[in-house]
Formats: C-alpha cells, structure tokens, sequence
C-alpha cells in the first residue's frame, strides 16, 4: 500500500499554487517595501527618495482638516485634558479591591489604589491594574442577544418572563448560578427575585475555592466563615502551599502586611522568619526564608506533622499520622512555640481535614485574635463545591428549569463545566448575564449583557462592616443593563434603577445617628469609595475533632506516580481576564514565560527523562480518567521532584482573539477530596512527545553567582551587627597609582550636573519587592507600552520598561558545577525591578549620533523619539539593557491586532493616555520616570504658585506597588521620603546641588556602580532571616 | 456707537480713591474703596460679569452703575448673584420686575463666588459708577512688543546690505578711474601695435557672458537660489501660518473679544486649569444668546445655528485652526496661568479678527525662540523662590530666562 502523508495547507492560494502566490510565499509583505528591495541599484534608490520627498512635500500642501468638537451642554466637573478621579471597587467574583479610577475626558485610562480603604490600603494587584483594558475588549457584546440573534431589551424581558411565570406556575426549578457575591444590594435583589419565584435557589461557587476552609471552620468554632489574617503581626510564618502572596485568598492585603513584617532598617533590625512547605516555587516560596519541597500529597502529613510537634509542647494529646523527616519542619515548630502570640500557620489547601489541624494549631499557637481575626471575617470565597456540584448533576438529569447565570463561566471554569454544558440542553430557558459571551454564554438561549464594573453602580462586603461604593467612571459602551436590573425587572419591578437600589439600601442600613444629611453622607462615601463600621472584637473557642481530621488524612492520600499541582498563577489569574494582553504579556513572576501555557518539571526529574535543552518539547500529561492534554515542558528549578505543575485560566475557546487557543483548559483536572475541590492530583501520567517548542521566556538566566555587582544581599545576623556593611564595595585602580583603589564615583571625564531644582532619584527595596509584577502592568498603562506577542518576545523584542529580573541563587561554590547544579533544585530567589536607572553620566546620550537622548536639568535621561533615528547604539550602549527598540509599527497594524489591543482598534485605543506618545517604529524608547506625572506635578504647584510637596509626584509603579518597595522623589528635599530613607546628602557641602550625593544608608547600593555611571535609582540590598550555614 | 475706554491705571486709581472718599450713599458705605479691592474687582469683572453687563451701558443685563444704590440692599445683590433663579422664584417684588423687564432672561448662577469677592466687584463698580462714563481710548496695540526685536535685526542687516552696496559701486567707480589713468598712462608709453591693441581691445558683451567667472556666478547663483527654495519648502511642511479655515458658523473675534470686550477666559473656560483652552460648549454661547438673536454683521443665520445646536443637542464641528503635532506637549495652564503671557503673544491680535487665522509659525524654532528671550514670571510663586535666589547668587541677576531653568529640553514638551 501507498503510504499516505498528510499534506497542511494555509490557504487556496498556497494549495492552488498560482504564480501570484509564488512570488510574495517569501516576503515579509505584501508589497516589498525598500528595505526589501536588494536587488535594486543605487539609482533606483534616488529616484524613490526623490519621489518620497515630493510626495512628502505634495501631501504637505493639503493639511487635513482637524475638527475641535466642544460639548453642547458642559458637565461642571470635566475640562478636557484634565483628569479627574472616582473611587470605586475592582469587583471580579470574589476578588476585591478598593481603587480609583482615573479618567480622561470621560474614558477611564488607569486604575490605582485607594488609599483611604482600609482593606487593601491602597494597594492594587497586576489583574486590578490590567481591568482598565478588559473595559474595552474587542469581544464583549453589543447588546442582548437570543441565541445568535440580537434582541431588544423589551423583547427579551418579555420573553423571559414568560418562561419565568410559566416555570413558576408548574412549580420548575430555578437556579442562579453565580461565583462569590461580595454585593449586599446585590444579594438583596436576588432575594427579592427569590421572593417572585420561591422554587430559585443561589448557587455560588469559585474558581479557585476555600470551600474545605469554610467547611473546616465552621466544625472548628461553629460558623462557616473565612478569617481576616494580619500577617503584619506575625514574626514567624509557616505557610503549607498556601500562595498567599500570589493568590491565596486575598494576596493584596496580605502582601501589605507581609512587606511590614520584611522591612528592616538601623532602628529595626526584626523582621519575621518564613517557611514554606510546598511543591511548585510560588512567590510566597521565593520570598520565603526556608523553602522545603514536597509533594501535595505530603501536606496533609506536614499539619499533622506540626501539629503532633506542637502540641508536644502545648502538653496536648497528639494524634496518629505525620511526616517524619520534613526539612526545616521541627526547627520551624521550635520557632512557632517560642513566637507562640505572635506565629500564624496558613495552609492552602481546600480540604476541610487539612484546615481543622492547620486551626488546632493555630489554636495552640494563641494566634487567634492577633494574627488570625475571625471576629473579622472575610466574604472573598463563599463557594459552595458541593451545592454546585449537585446543582450540575441536576442539569444533567433534566431537573432545572431555568438556569440564570451571574456574571459567571461555569462550562469554562468548573471541573464538571463539560458536563454541564451538556446538560443545558435540558433546560428550558438558560441565561447568562456576563458582559462578554464566553463560554457559557455559547450555550445559554439569552444573553443579557451586564455592564463591565467601570461602567457600573455597585457596592461591596468585602469583610464585615467593611463597605465599598463601585460607581460608574463611564457611560455604558454598549447598550448593557445592569444584571440587578434585569433581575428586578423579572421579578416584577418596572422603573428598576439599581443605582437608587444601592442608595436606598444605604439609606437603611448605614445612615444611622449621622449628624450629616443623607446626601452629604452619600457624596462622602462615593468619595471615599469605602465606609468602614466598628465590628466588635470576640473571641473563638477552637472546639473540632482532630484526631479524626487526622485519620481522614491518612486515609485520603497516597503518593504514587507523578503529583499534578493545579495552581493559579498571577498573571492570568483564573482565567476570567486571559483576554486582557496586558496579562498575557506580564512575565509570569517566577517562570518569566509570557503567552504560553506549560507544564513546570524539576531539573532532575527532566534529567532523569533525559532532556535538558533550552528549547524544550511537548509533554502528554494524562490523569487517570481523563482526557490526556499536551502542553511544552518548562524545567523550573525549585519545582519538587516528582510533582508537575499546570496554571488555571488557559485554554480559553470563547474569550475573544487574544486567549483563544493558548493553552489547555485545567479546570476538568481538578478532582474532589473530603467534598471539595482538590486542586492536587495523584498518580499522573507523565511522558515526552517528540515535537519540540519553544516557551517564550523574557529572562533565561540560571543564577546570578559571582554578580554581586547587580545584587547584593546578607542575612539578617550579619545586619544585626553594629558594624555591618555591604559585602561588596567596588574599587578601581587609576592608572597613575595603581595600588591606590579608588571609589568609581570618584573618577569622571565629566565636570558633573548640577540639579539646581529638582534632582529626581527612586529608591528600590530588594526585601520589601515580592515580584508580584503589578508595577510591570502599571508601567504600560500609564505609558502606552505596546504588547508584541508571543513571537516577538522570543526574538527578544519586548518593549517593557520596567521589568523584574529573577535571580536563582545558592550558597554553592561558584567553581563547582556540580554543586551549583544541585542547589539549582531548590534555589534562592531574588526579584530586582529593573528599568532605566537614569545615569548622570548616561552612556547612551554620548553615543547617540542625533541627540535624541539627553540629559534634563533634574536628573532625567530624556529620550525624545521624534528626534531619534534609530541607530540602537544607545541600546547597544546601556549596561542595564533597558532600551527598548520598536521593531514594527505596533499600532494601527493589522499583524498586531491580537496581541496589542489597545492600539490597534477604535475600541481598544480609549485606554491610551493621552499625556504619552504612542511610539512609531524605528525609534527607541525606555521608561521617562514618568516625566508626564513630574511635570504634571509641578504645574499644579506653580498655579498654586507654592512649592512642589514630596509625595505630590509618584511614579505609576510607586503608586501600583502594594508592598511599597518603590520610592521615588526628589533627593535635593532634604525632608522627602526617599532622601529620609536613603539618608543622602550631597557629597560637596559647599555645593549641595552638585550631582555627587553620598546615602549613609548601609543597604543602599547601585547596581553596577564599578562602571561610574552614577544612576539616580539606589536599591537597597535584600536581608534573610536564615542562620548563617555552618561550615 | 458703543464707546471703548480703557482707563490709565493711574488716573482710574486717583479718580476712584477721590470719589470713594467723597462719598456719602447709605448703602454703599460697606463697599471696600481700597485699590486692591478695585483691581480684583476689575479682574472677577471681567472674567465672570463683562459677557453680559457693562457699568455705563445696558447689554444683556442692565447697566450696572449705581446698582449698590439701586437694589433692595447689598444682601439682596450677593443672593441674586449667587442663585438669581430662586430669588425670582421667592417672588421678591424687584426681582420679578427685573426679569419680567429683561424678556425673561435668567442670570447664570454664579455660586462659586464669595461675599468678599462679590463686594470686590462692587467696589469696582462703585469706582466706575463714580468716574462716569469716560471718554473713549483708542485702545493701545500691546502685542506689538513681539514683533519688534525681529523687526530692528532686519533693519540693521538692511543698513549693512546698502552700506555693502554703495561700497561696491564706489568700488567699480574707482577701478573705472583707474582703467581709465592707466590707458592714458599707457597711450604716453611707446608701445607696439600688438600692445596697442590689447590695451584698447574693445569690451564685448559676448566675452564677458563666456568668460568663466560670469558662468560660474550665474551657475552659483541659479543653485543657491534653487536649494534656498527646496529647503525653504521642505521647512514649511506642516507649517500653516496663514491659515483661517471657514467655521461652520461664521463667529467674529474681532466683534465679541475686540467690541464688546469679553474677556477669553469667559469662553475658553480651560485656558487657565489645563493643557486644553477648551473652544466653548454651546451652553456657554446661549448664556448671551439666549438674548441676543440678532448678529451685527449676519443678522439672524448665523447665530440660528447655535440655538439649532442646542435645541437639537448636536454639537458645533469647529475646524481647529492651531495644529501641534501629536509629538508635541503644549499646556496653556503653564504659559498663561503661571507664565502670565497674554493670550494675543502667540494667537496674534485676536480681537481685531473677524476670521481666526494662525498668526506664527508654531514650529518648534518659533517656541525656542521665545523660550530663549522670555524671562521666566517668578513673582509672587513661591515655586520658584528657591530657583530665584539660587540663580541670583550665581548670576547677580534678579530675572531668569525660560531656557536657564531648562526650558529648552527635549522632555519639556516631548514624552
């Protein structure tokens, strides 16, 4: 027989294989451009230059009509070009944050934190940042639909209520399906349409769910609730898998807190020590002190584990089961008793088991009350995995008749979404109300768009008594309606405006013993975003059985075969934002992989399957019962021998054009223990398919050993010590002297700047910066940044200013392979936000041929693109390689549509900020220091003809930064924050503006100082808390 | 005829402070009579009230000279001036009478305005009311100052270029005497025929078109000037001094800013918060056109279209005149709220336009130009005293170009 071959074909054309097609099968465009043109001669050359000059000099004669288009009846509050700023709630499910919003000509164009909110404190996160775009996603729809049909608002509310009264009349079964509602007004209109139609029952469920948290602490004090954590108060940490600074339950405040307990200076020298038990490397484990690997099925016997040590000592009965032999695990219970009041346990997995001894420790510790408030609880995760559970095989049997879903994806994002995405078919009237189709909204027979929450009223819970105002900071885009609304309109209510349902509500619940009218109390509110009531404190009784959570535990695991740990990473997240290229883009804080969705593998393990190479293959991940998936193989150093790792949120199908078909949907993956979710799964499958790949990565540096130069750090006993110094202070010899080293700073071919004004500087704290990358997304909102996809990035073509390097490191000698091969299994990590460092003697602005980047009288290295040529010297030239070259045209370029939205449709271009050029190709570009907001600043102090406060100006990073790592100021105020933190001082006293500055701070160093550059951004080096190895 | 006045300051000030002096109205006793006052009276005038009333003159609203005399009482003044709606509708006698007076017209509620800064306008009313209607000033041109440092560089090249001129005539004057004393010293000499002939060859207009210095100064000639013209072309590209595009309604500067003297700020609202003057919305045209309905060059046509506008909520296209490229950042806050540079320094004299053209160049060598020549308007903002007495230990000068403090660089304007 024959032997058939498959033939591929891209298209007709290429199938047909006309001539036509031929001739362009090898060029880059459609019409060769001149720099395609090779063959041609000089002459030809000429002749086109001649003939672009005249055409230039033609088209120049007819200006293009510009129109000015002022309003016919001006809104009081907006004056064109100026911005003006609403607080609101960043609401995604059960993900919270208080922000505001800033706005520009009734756009909003950026999102920060807000600092009057006593929950996140001003802190955002990268999805919070990355929000403002998912406002203007190609992909939402344009008004309600039936089917595949559009409809009219009244049709369809006819038509629904119809089904609905009908439905009710024969006594069908009705379900709201939803994820966490943080809302009260919301949760009251659902119960007011519960009320209308007695047989609806609310379903909620999450994606990434503590429903085994919520199960455990209701058996432990008798209330199903999650606590508030207060890791600002604990000085020893112990987190089992729990990501908390990544994604477990609420990582903005938790990152906040954690940063307080990091910081350390002269007058504090404590900082709190961290443990982390765990399999994949999180950010919580590379920011942690002791990083111990396991395996997810270990976890249970670690609790146990510490909790048998514990209670040892509490003098309490321990109970059967438990790890023996865990690093660090017996040191790390020492530590917890003697910090007992002040220690806090956390453990991130969502089986109840689990959380009842992770409480029963806790519970001994005496954290409850101090690090653990449960008087305080939180509402992110109210999911219950076995309601939906029941919900979904109740689809399947045809028992539901009407199923509405809120703002929620089930089919996409629930293990059993499959299924139930074929049991709607059984159901006579399905609706989903999310503001984009997605996939469930594939399946539905109505989609009744809401609005995005930018443009909506809503209000929030985020902790008890801790209220939150969301109000619109712009005119719905598309003809949208509040999901309330419509919920209200079925249940019976003509004139709905949930706007007035909110107030109202307010008015009730809140506006009590007020010595304000209502409506300044109601203006007050929306201008704070937040009002936060007294709780009261009370104590808990810790009352659970734990020798039976034990048994469960060793009855539910066994380790056997490879162990999947199915996680949520902080980039994409769950999934809800993937089409958001913001997020795609963001280097993923520990793998730095960008638009690609992978399987994380352990050196050794990829060794032992005898492949180590940079481009890496495909691997076939199968778990028992269900479908096998491909995905590449990324070899990730720290990664647990034996376990696997793959993200939530990829393998979107109905997101739009920028997530569809990356990666492989997870969520089928994720099993059940103890009647939850279970996001660990044993005895996979684990093989390599031939097929190669490359992962697009934006750094593929193994360690940093010998470069103390770029990153210095100590431990926390050495910085104990009086005398302490940084280890490393460069010296240079002079060619006059040679014995004699001199300070780099020291020798110059230049006479030195003198800042007579402002002399701008930014200081950055390697222990309080946990790579989180909420900057990174910050920086390009804030300054039209373009994203370049994945192809680009392989080519090394990113153009983010800001980006954070990640280090691997080890105590390893650095002439010893072999060592340094073995500790890269569990290295140390450190993250260095890396931008522009703004050097007073700039090596690119002396080889810039056109003066395109020069030097500004307050310390700036200015970079001027209409001035720039695009020789890439400077590029070429800069020791931090934070230049960054436009290779293409990115806006209004139809091969960059489904990677860089925001400037390549009408929609997606509302997002720009209007203050920033957005860049062509062929020009260099590199962060500004945010020079719009700088100047900004200023002119807001001289209209008020006063000085320019410190604290006035911050950079867009500075104010995304949760942690507070990134200062940023002017160094010639001697009262500004930076100069106090630095403690800087000019090195000439008699010339106090002179360039030269001296930091008296011991940790303050400059990255790469031995080149004598001179930057203007100081880091301060990173302590550990660990005991100095003994030798 | 409407008149136009424009006091000295000096004889406004002496005037009112005699008058304010002398006299003796019950009510007006409480009107501040101090300069200052006046002054910042004339300013919140001009900027909030002038669009619609005049002291001598009945406009929009009536006359206001003698009003502190006139009204109710001062109370009454503050409260119609801050929300003249509800006094009307409190159904107070005077006021009824006032708006049943002025064909219904409603005053914009100004209640942004403080008591204080309502007794300053008084007072300047008052001071006003108490010089009498003045003779009219021709109004001085005040925006000529620009214009004449490049005037006098033109004239002194000008002198030079004669100057260089005459020398050259006198030049070939002298070497014709010259030729001439030499012929003649020759001729006395003993010379043979083939000398003879070379002395008195005979000058041909051919021989000299052929000689190769005549062709190599008309070659250098013809190209200079041809690459003159290619790089003045090329420069002007973008360029569009000149332009005055027509306007979907044909509005005139030269009779709202020039005749009736409004104050810009009254339209361009933004011109002294943002980067963006703002071209006015149409409610802020119909605030005197809800009166006025008859133009004095266009009759009725032209301003039909603003109320067309705003009844049928359909915003007016204006063409924009003034084009900065997208690369460029220009904020007007900057340059007339802190720099305190008048309006007319880079629009020309918008008041005498009846179509708006663009005076300068607007290119980038145009605003180095004046960022080089400018002193910087340190007075009064403590912004820039520190920069002020920096520079004056430095330099021993008390003033500071816009270039000193970094004016020229590239980050100013391009980011």
């Amino acid at each position: 027989m024959e032997e058939s071959k498959k033939i591929y074909w891209k298209g007709i054309e290429q199938l047909a294989n006309s001539p036509e097609y031929v001739k362009h099968a090898h060029a880059e465009f459609a019409q060769p451009g001149p720099e395609e043109d090779l063959g041609h001669s000089r002459r030809d050359f000429l002749k086109m230059m001649g003939f672009g000059m005249s055409a230039v000099a033609l088209a120049a004669c007819e200006a293009p009509i510009r129109k000015a288009i002022p309003y016919v009846n001006k809104p009081v509050d907006i004056d064109p070009s100026i911005a003006n700023y609403y607080a609101s709630s960043y609401i995604n499910g059960g993900d919270y944050c208080s922000i505001v919003v800033k706005t520009r000509e009734g756009r909003p164009i950026k999102i920060e934190g807000n600092d009057l909110s006593g929950v996140t404190k001003g802190g955002t996160s990268a999805q919070v940042e990355a929000s403002v775009l998912s406002l203007y996603d190609n992909a939402r729809l344009r008004g309600p639909k039936a089917g595949k049909e559009k409809i009219s608002w009244e049709d369809l509310d006819k038509q629904v209520i119809a089904k609905l009264s009908d439905t009710a009349g024969k006594g069908g079964q009705i379900r709201i399906v939803s994820n966490t509602i943080l809302s009260p007004s919301t949760n009251a209109v659902i119960e007011k349409f519960k009320a209308k139609y007695p047989t609806t029952q609310h379903i909620q469920y999450d994606q990434n769910s503590l429903y085994g948290m919520l199960k455990a602490n209701e058996e432990s004090f008798g209330k199903a609730m999650i606590p508030s954590y207060d890791f600002s108060k604990a000085s020893v940490i112990v987190s089992v898998a729990a990501d908390f600074l990544g994604t477990w339950i609420a990582p903005i405040e938790f990152t906040k807190q954690y940063a307080q307990t990091r910081q350390v200076d002269e007058n504090k020298k404590d900082m709190s020590r961290h443990y982390q038990f765990e399999a994949n490397l999180s950010i919580s484990g590379a920011n942690a002190d002791y990083r111990t690997q396991i395996k997810p099925s270990q976890e249970g016997a670690i609790v146990v584990q510490l909790y048998n040590l514990i209670a040892a000592k509490a003098g309490k009965a321990t109970v059967s089961g438990g790890a023996e032999n865990v690093n660090h695990l017996a040191k790390a219970a020492d530590e917890l008793w003697a910090n007992r009041g002040k220690a806090l346990v956390v453990a991130g997995s969502n089986d109840k088991a689990i959380q009842v001894l992770v409480n029963g420790i806790n519970d001994m510790l005496g954290s409850y009350g101090v690090t653990i408030l449960p008087h305080l609880p939180v509402n992110y995760r109210l999911g219950d995995d076995q309601a939906m559970a029941n919900f979904i095989t109740e689809v399947e049997s045809g028992k539901i008749d009407v199923v509405f879903f809120y703002n929620c994806n089930p089919v996409y994002d629930h293990p059993m979404g499959g299924k139930l995405g074929a049991g709607l078919k059984n159901v006579s009237l399905s609706l989903a109300t999310s503001y984009k189709e997605e996939e469930t909204g594939l399946l539905v027979n109505y989609l009744a768009p809401d609005h995005h929450y930018l443009e909506a009223w809503n209000d929030a819970e985020p902790k008890k008594n801790q209220f939150s105002l969301a109000q619109p900071a712009i005119t719905p885009i598309f003809p949208s309606r509040a999901a309330q609304e419509s919920f209200l309109i079925w249940s019976g209510v003509s004139d709905a405006d949930y706007f007035e349902v909110v107030k109202n509500n307010w008015k009730t619940w809140f506006y009590k013993n007020q010595t304000l009218d209502f409506q300044s109390f109601w203006d007050k509110c929306l201008y704070d975003g937040v009002l936060e009531l007294p709780v009261e404190a009370s104590a808990v009784t810790f009352n659970a059985d734990v020798a039976a959570a034990a048994s469960a535990i060793a009855s539910n695991y066994k380790a056997s075969g490879f162990e999947l740990v199915i996680y949520e990473n902080g980039t994409v997240g769950n999934g809800s934002q993937a089409n958001n290229p913001l997020l795609q883009e963001l280097p993923d804080p520990i793998t730095k992989a960008v638009w690609d969705h992978y399987v994380t593998v352990s050196p050794k393990d990829a060794k032992e399957i005898s492949f180590d190479e940079s481009k890496t293959k495909y691997a076939s991940i199968t778990v028992t019962g269900k479908e096998p998936i491909t995905l590449p193989v990324l070899i990730q150093p720290g990664q647990a021998q034996g376990t696997l790792g793959i993200a939530l949120g990829y393998g979107r199908t109905k997101a739009g054009k920028v997530a569809d078909g990356l990666g492989k949907n997870v969520y089928p993956l994720v099993g059940l223990v103890n009647g939850s979710l279970n996001y660990t799964v044993s005895d996979v499958k684990f093989e390599i398919v031939s097929e190669s790949y490359q992962i697009a990565q934006t750094q593929t540096h193994q360690t940093y050993m010998g470069r103390q130069t770029v990153i210095q750090e100590s431990l926390l006993s050495e910085f104990k010590n009086k005398d302490w110094k940084r280890e490393f202070h460069p010296k240079v010899s002079t060619w006059s002297d040679p014995e004699h080293k001199v300070d780099p700073g020291s020798l110059s071919l230049w006479k030195g700047h003198e800042y007579k004004s402002h002399h701008w500087g930014m200081a950055i704290d390697l222990n309080s910066c946990i790579g989180c990358g909420a900057c990174v997304v910050a920086c390009n909102v804030e300054n039209n940044v373009a994203m370049v996809g994945r192809d680009e990035v392989i080519m090394r073509r990113e153009m983010h200013w800001l980006r954070i390097d990640r280090y691997y490191s080890s105590d390893a000698d650095p002439e010893n392979w072999k060592e340094i091969e073995d500790a890269a299994d569990n290295p140390e990590v450190v993250f260095q936000p890396m931008l522009c460092q703004h050097c007073n003697n700039a090596p690119c602005e002396t080889v810039c041929p056109v003066a395109a980047t020069t030097h500004s009288s307050e310390g700036l290295n200015q970079m001027t693109y209409n001035r720039c040529i695009g020789t890439r010297y400077c590029a070429n030239n800069c020791p931090y390689k934070v230049r960054r070259f436009n290779w293409f045209k990115y806006h209004d370029n139809s091969q960059f549509e489904s990677v860089n939205t925001a400037m390549n449709t009408e929609l997606g271009k509302m997002v720009l900020n209007p203050d920033v050029t957005v860049r062509s190709r062929g020009v260099m570009e590199k962060c500004s220091f945010c020079v719009q907001r700088i100047q900004s600043g200023k002119l807001t102090a001289k209209k008020e003809r006063r000085e320019l406060k410190d604290g006035e100006v911050i950079t867009a990073c500075q104010a995304s930064c949760s942690t507070g790592a990134i200062v940023f100021g002017d160094v010639n105020n001697p009262e500004s924050k930076i100069s106090k933190l630095l403690k800087i001082r000019p090195a000439d006293e008699k010339n106090p503006y002179r360039v030269d500055k001296i930091t008296d701070n011991p940790r303050a160093y400059q990255v790469l100082e031995e080149i004598g550059v001179k930057p203007n951004i100081w880091y301060l080096s990173k302590v550990r808390n660990k005991e100095a190895e003994k030798a | 005829m409407i008149k136009l006045y424009l006091p000295s300051a000096f004889k406004f000030y002496t005037v009112a402070l005699i008058l304010a002096f002398t006299s003796l109205n019950s009510f007006s006793q409480d009107i501040p009579s101090d300069p200052a006052a006046i002054s910042a009276g004339e300013s919140l005038f001009n900027a909030n009230c002038k669009a619609c009333h005049r002291v001598h003159q009945k406009l929009v609203g009536p006359a206001l000279a003698d009003v502190y005399n006139r009204a109710p009482s001062i109370d009454w003044i503050k409260a119609f001036i801050k929300n003249s709606s509800a006094v009307i509708a409190s159904g107070d006698d005077y006021a009824v009478k006032l708006y049943n007076e002025y064909n219904k017209t409603q005053m914009t509620a100004f209640s942004s305005l403080k008591d204080d800064q309502i007794m300053e306008i008084l007072a300047y009313v008052k001071a006003e009311t108490d010089k009498g209607p003045a003779q009219a000033v021709v109004k001085t041109d005040a925006a000529t100052t620009g214009t004449q440092g490049a005037g006098a560089s033109n004239q002194y090249l000008n002198v030079i270029l004669v100057g260089m001129v005459i020398i050259l005539i006198l030049l070939i004057v002298i070497l014709g005497f010259l030729v001439s004393a030499l012929k003649r010293f020759l001729d006395q000499k003993d010379l043979t025929e083939e000398e003879k002939e070379i002395v008195h060859s005979p000058i041909s207009a051919g021989s000299i078109f052929q000689s190769s210095g005549f062709v190599f100064i008309v070659v250098f000639l013809v190209a200079s000037l041809g690459f003159k013209t290619v790089i003045n072309t090329l420069l002007s590209i973008g360029v569009q001094q000149g332009y005055a595009p027509t306007q979907p309604i044909a509005f005139s500067h030269k009779i709202h800013a020039g005749q009736y003297e409004i104050d810009c700020k009254y339209c361009h609202t933004g011109v002294m918060k943002g980067k963006s003057a703002t071209i006015p919305s149409v409610n802020i045209c119909m605030n005197c056109h809800n009166q006025i309905k008859v133009g004095t060059i266009t009759g009725e046509a032209e301003i039909a279209k603003i109320l067309r506008a705003h009844s049928e909520n359909k915003p007016v296209e204006w063409v924009r005149i003034h084009n900065l490229p997208d690369l460029a950042y220009f904020n007007h806050a900057q340059h007339v709220n802190v720099g305190g540079i008048e309006c007319q320094t880079c629009h020309g004299e918008i008041q005498t336009m009846d179509v708006v053209r663009q005076q300068n160049l607007l290119t980038m060598g145009w605003c180095i130009d004046c960022h080089r020549k400018t002193d910087v308007n340190t007075k009064g903002n403590a912004y820039y005293d520190k920069l002020v007495e920096l520079h004056e230990t430095a330099t021993k000068k008390k003033t500071m170009k816009v270039e000193e403090i970094g004016g020229l660089e590239c980050a100013k304007c391009h980011y």
